[in-house]
């Protein structure tokens, strides 16, 4: 007698705290393996990309803290280069240092939530309490120069909205000093960690050509070993005169990814502390003033000031008709934003391209032949925040 | 006064831009010469390459671009659908490209008509096949022999193309959870005020009823 086997269906999450936000995932499962994957996303879509074509282009730069809400300021850089490109304006040195500052805050928020949020799925706590305190003084850096500790809405198109305080530049270098500590502890925790090796190596492996095939980018693609980097290799900002490496795994599983999680909040480390100690003085926003608003003092002394102020507020600036398509490496990869102006005040169409949308697709192949219980440790190294997947 | 009024163009001091520049001239008269009768046109503006093909060559430009020893555009970025409501060809695709050999980029673009089917390019690019889903969810453009052609980003049961010009912002349905129901309930969407989209383009040149007026009256005077 054969006797007949049924697969059977299992609905993980849309509320399952592994899940790492909203995603509905359908598993296929025989037994404990897992035979197919289909992930249901677009439970946290909201429609950023119609509704920034209803906004000036200084209104449709919040939209952008809240796609990868982790780390807010490297998606609005990806936004502000792209009008720049189009206006073709040059940004202040200033801003540009200022810049790099908080999109390498951003990577390691990102990092630690995601390091620290992997090794809970698999079973261990004290990373996250640990992690998180970090991240905590890392917000109130946001906090002290854009007044927010997540929706930041700091950069500008042609520089950002204020200069920082001095105190804060002194606190940031203090905090890069203690902070690579703070990473040997993490990794004192997690890298000889028997049970979280047992739940990493050789868990979702990605090899070179599959990475690429897939669209991966970032940590996904540096893990499986392709060098590649967007601010080595096509930099943007002031990325080509810092030093700093670019760590590349070898296996491309899960745990080369951690591996190279942790060595990027290292070198970002790096990149401030070159960052603070060039710190130039100057002007942090385009002195045109068409595109950036008049300062407060100006306003009150200057007709042409509080004219220019007035436009800027309510009509915005015209950016030049044309497409454009810029990337940033964000800390999740390349992070890219495709803009099409019709020569209007707002942008005519205004894709974006988020590298989690293309590591969430290809679940099914990562996760097929895999336990059930790795489907958290996988989801969890490819590092999905589902505001940008979902936008 | 501490306020100017003058832009700086960008400069291209960079040398790895340069580069980059000189390799896309590069590319653009290779491509053109090997693709001759299937480029329709092909612009570099602000630094990039944009193609136009009909989309009937599309899979074997992608194939081409893929394959070919110089090209080596070995991974897809994605893919942007556009709707230009007034336009005779009223969509457009632009897929963007990367080569990490070459350390390029490219835009290959498409326009077609609404209703037109388009190939699908999930068997060269696996990772097309959520891009793909995105667009037909957005703009309702079909793809052929995609292997599940499904709605991604909208709700279960949702009716209409989002992203399509003349889809309006606040949508048709709203949801909320019914006490009496017990369970989420939709409903036409009732607003308390109408969405405002208020034309702030300078009145120095006249709002846009009243450019229509002028427009008017000029070619008026000319006829």
């Amino acid at each position: 007698m054969v006797k007949k086997t049924k697969s059977l269906n299992l609905n993980f999450g849309p509320q399952h705290p592994a899940a790492h936000g909203v995603l509905r995932l359908i598993l296929e499962l025989d037994g404990e393996v897992v035979e197919k994957a289909d992930p249901h996303i677009g439970l946290l879509h909201r429609g950023t990309e119609k509704l920034i074509e209803q906004k000036t282009y200084t209104q449709a730069l919040p939209y952008f803290d809240r796609l990868d809400y982790v780390a807010p300021m490297n998606q609005e850089h990806a936004f502000a280069l792209a009008a720049e490109k189009l206006l073709k304006i040059e940004v202040p040195i200033r801003a540009k240092y200022i810049r790099v500052i908080f999109c390498e805050i951003g990577r390691i928020l990102s990092h630690i939530l995601n390091v620290t949020t992997q090794a809970l799925d698999v079973g261990a706590l004290t990373p996250s309490l640990w992690g998180f305190e970090e991240r905590e003084t890392l917000m109130t850096f946001y906090e002290r120069a854009s007044g927010s500790r997540l929706h930041a809405n700091y950069f500008r198109t042609g520089g950002v909205h204020q200069d920082i305080p001095i105190k804060l530049v002194d606190d940031i270098e203090k905090f890069c000093k203690s902070f690579p500590k703070i990473i040997d502890d993490l990794e004192g925790l997690l890298t000889d960690n028997r049970i979280f090796k047992q739940r990493n190596v050789e868990i979702g492996i990605v090899s070179k050509q599959e990475a690429l095939d897939h669209s991966f980018s970032g940590v996904m693609l540096r893990g499986s070993g392709v060098p590649w980097d967007l601010r080595r290799s096509q930099p943007y900002e002031i990325y080509n005169e810092l030093d700093f490496k670019i760590p590349i795994g070898k296996n491309g599983d899960c745990y080369d990814r951690y591996l190279c999680r942790i060595e990027e909040m290292r070198e970002s480390v790096k990149i401030i502390l070159q960052c603070i100690e060039r710190l130039p003085k100057g002007p942090v926003k385009s002195i045109d003033g068409k595109i950036s608003p008049p300062n407060r003092n100006d306003l009150k002394q200057s007709m042409e000031a509080l004219i220019h102020h007035f436009k800027l507020f309510t009509e915005g600036y015209r950016v030049p008709k044309g497409d454009v398509y810029t990337a940033v490496e964000a800390p999740k990869g390349e992070f890219g934003v495709y803009l099409i102006s019709d020569g209007s005040n707002k942008p005519y169409r205004c894709k974006i391209r988020a590298p989690g949308f293309s590591h969430l697709q290809a679940m099914d192949y990562l996760i097929r032949g895999h336990m059930l219980a790795d489907v958290p440790a996988v989801l969890g190294s490819l590092d999905i925040v589902f505001g940008e997947v979902d936008r | 006064m501490g306020f100017y009024n003058f832009k700086k163009k960008l400069e291209e001091k960079e040398p790895h831009k340069d580069n980059m520049i000189d390799n896309l001239k590069k590319l653009e008269t290779y491509l053109n010469s090997e693709l001759s009768i299937k480029i329709q046109n092909s612009l570099i503006e602000n630094n990039e390459l944009l193609i136009e093909v009909d989309q009937k060559d599309l899979v074997q430009v992608i194939q081409f671009l893929k394959s070919d020893d110089k090209c080596k555009f070995r991974q897809l970025i994605d893919i942007a659908g556009v709707d230009y409501p007034s336009d005779e060809n009223r969509f457009e695709l632009v897929y963007l490209f990367l080569s990490h050999e070459n350390n390029n980029r490219i835009k290959l673009s498409i326009k077609f008509k609404i209703n037109q089917i388009i190939n699908s390019i999930t068997k060269i690019f696996p990772s097309a096949n959520w891009m793909e889903r995105e667009v037909f969810d957005m703009y309702g453009i079909k793809f052929k022999n995609h292997p599940d052609l499904r709605r991604i980003l909208t709700d279960y049961g949702f009716k209409g193309h989002p992203l399509r010009k003349d889809f309006p912002l606040t949508g048709f349905n709203e949801v909320r959870y019914s006490e009496k129901e017990k369970k989420v309930v939709y409903e036409p969407v009732k607003l308390e005020q109408n969405y405002r989209n208020f034309d702030f383009e300078s009145p120095w040149e006249g709002t846009s009823y009243l450019k229509e007026i002028k427009k008017k009256e000029t070619d008026g005077k000319k006829n």
